[in-house]
């Protein structure tokens, strides 16, 4: 698509795209495909899920998103640039706890603020306390990680990756380790956010009624070699409640799809 | 309030049994010197000011050679966890030498140094250097690499990620190393200084040795009492506030 027909059709840009990615690992003589030919693109603004079974490469393809890995073949772009590296517009929320233990609550949010330039200390300050507020922590800026709940935890984490203001915002199963409760809290906040700062998300969950609460599009795993197989497309007015009837309908169309994918998968495998 | 009551009770009935020991000749004052000659001497050693004399000789040996032991252990125990080389060669080196007891090092630095400051300093850097440098690479080590990932999409690189993230993770490892160091080489000094006579400065070490020579009990004692204060006073006011703080931010059970 060219520029001029975006304007016609009003398509926003294209944020990110993944072409034919593949990465294979070697352990001990055994060679894993985490990834196969898996191409994506996201457009600026979107809600992209990624939902599939453990161990389907979904982190893989994050870690090459965000620059941490680098894929055998195919490459990343993010606004039409070749990703090369780790940059300061594409933040990760990791799948484990990644908040460092020797800051407190704002030290760990100004960390990543710290090395923007151009910012005074004093605005630094403000900018941290402004995100630990669009969470719900303005109580606990001075608070030591470990005196949090996992879910606070999280909180700190989305703060953090959300101060240095990324275009992009990846999250491996951010809320995997939460309760249902403190879960729909978050879904609750991450739609508000998302809402009112327009990030663009890659939302990595294994969880198929999760996937289809946020996303605009839900992107199906399969594992072995990893692959996208399928993508859903859920248009549902937001925000939407995780236990609505419509959103029911949606998971248990992408729950049918993914459980023939994995029997057709283990077909293969045999 | 009723503890303290009970611990100072304790220290005083004991030294009350003490000088009644030593009183009624059921210690002989020549092998057991009486409380009260201990702190006669104290006062004595501190009015003509030999006792504050030796203590800042020994002060100034430890911790100008703690402190370049530490100097140099940090950046080599860097250097160890971060190059495969430095492992395999100094990291090797480092942990024979560690289980050497640093008084061995005495005759060796006699030989070099002579009987001088030199040979003093160089004893409580072996004591200090080989513990940090193990902690340090130990640390490093074990940092989760989550947080150099992370660090590094918040765009800290290099230096920074040294400095900021792999150091403070793994200070819990090197502040053990630093205290473990501090122990080594207090002992070392000590043993080093009663052991060799150091031309260029009598140190608290010295006074336990003279003491001896003299059959001065009281100051043999005072001596022994004045290096436990030291040692305790030590261990308060450089590594207390850091155990705070590393028990406080990382949650450990004290
Ligand atoms: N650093 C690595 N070294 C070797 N193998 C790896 C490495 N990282 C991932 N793998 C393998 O690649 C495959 C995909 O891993 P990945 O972590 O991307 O899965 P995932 O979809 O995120 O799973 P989960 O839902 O359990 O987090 C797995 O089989 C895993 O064993
Ligand atoms: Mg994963």
């Amino acid at each position: 698509m060219n520029e001029l027909h975006r304007e016609l059709v009003n398509v926003p840009p294209v944020k990110l795209t993944v072409e034919n990615v593949s990465k294979t690992f070697h352990v001990r003589r055994q060679t894993v495909r985490a990834l196969e030919n898996v191409s994506l693109t996201v457009q600026e603004g979107e809600f992209v899920c990624l939902v599939g079974p453990s161990g389907c490469g979904k982190t893989t393809l994050l870690n090459i998103i965000a620059g941490l890995e680098q894929p055998d073949s195919g490459r990343v772009l993010a606004d039409g640039v070749p990703v090369t590296g780790p940059g300061r517009d594409r933040m990760v929320m990791f799948q484990e706890s990644a908040l460092f233990p020797w800051l407190d609550v704002l030290g760990n949010v100004m960390f990543g603020l710290k090395l923007k330039p151009n910012l005074r200390h004093a605005e630094r300050r403000e900018v941290a306390k402004f995100y630990l507020q669009l969470v719900g922590l303005e109580k606990f800026v001075d608070a030591n990680i470990h005196e949090l709940s996992g879910g606070m935890k999280q909180r700190v984490a989305l703060a953090r990756s959300l101060a240095p203001n990324p275009s992009v915002l990846l999250m491996d199963e951010p809320f995997g380790a939460l309760d249902a409760l403190t879960r729909e809290q978050l879904y609750g906040d991450i739609q508000r956010i998302w809402e009112k700062r327009r990030k663009t998300i890659v939302f990595v969950t294994h969880n198929v009624r999760e996937a289809a609460c946020l996303g605009d599009r839900v992107m199906l795993f399969s594992p072995r070699p990893g692959r996208i197989r399928e993508e859903f497309r859920v248009e549902l007015p937001r925000p939407r409640d995780i236990n609505s009837v419509e959103l029911a309908k949606h998971t248990a169309e992408i729950t049918r799809a993914l459980k023939q994918h994995l029997s057709s998968a283990a077909e293969v495998a045999e | 309030m009723k503890r303290i009551a009970a611990v100072g009770g304790f220290f005083v009935v004991l030294i009350l049994v003490w000088e009644a020991l030593v009183r009624f000749g059921v210690w002989s004052p020549v092998l057991v010197p009486s409380p009260l000659s201990v702190v006669q001497y104290l006062v004595r050693a501190i009015a003509d000011g030999s006792l504050g004399q030796a203590v800042l000789v020994t002060m100034r040996r430890l911790l100008l050679g703690y402190v370049v032991g530490v100097a140099a252990g940090l950046p080599l125990g860097l250097l160890n966890a971060r190059f495969k080389f430095f492992q395999d060669t100094l990291g090797l080196i480092a942990l024979g030498l560690q289980t050497l007891p640093s008084i061995c090092w005495v005759p060796l630095a006699l030989l070099w140094f002579g009987q001088t400051e030199a040979a003093m300093l160089f004893v409580v850097i072996m004591g200090t250097l080989w513990s940090v440098l193990i902690a340090t690479d130990t640390g490093v080590r074990h940092v989760p690499p989550i947080y150099i990932r992370a660090a590094r999409t918040m765009g800290s690189r290099r230096l920074h990620t040294w400095t900021r993230v792999i150091l403070p993770a793994s200070l819990p490892f090197v502040v053990s190393g630093m205290k473990q160091g501090w122990a080594f080489a207090w002992r070392s000094l000590m043993a080093a200084e009663v052991y060799v006579t150091i031309l260029t400065g009598f140190g608290l070490g010295h006074l336990l040795h003279y003491g001896r020579e003299l059959h001065a009990m009281d100051q043999v004692v005072a001596v022994m009492l004045v290096i436990i204060a030291i040692g305790l006073l030590a261990d308060k006011a450089l590594f207390s506030p850091w155990e705070r703080f590393l028990h406080q931010r990382w949650g450990t059970a004290k």
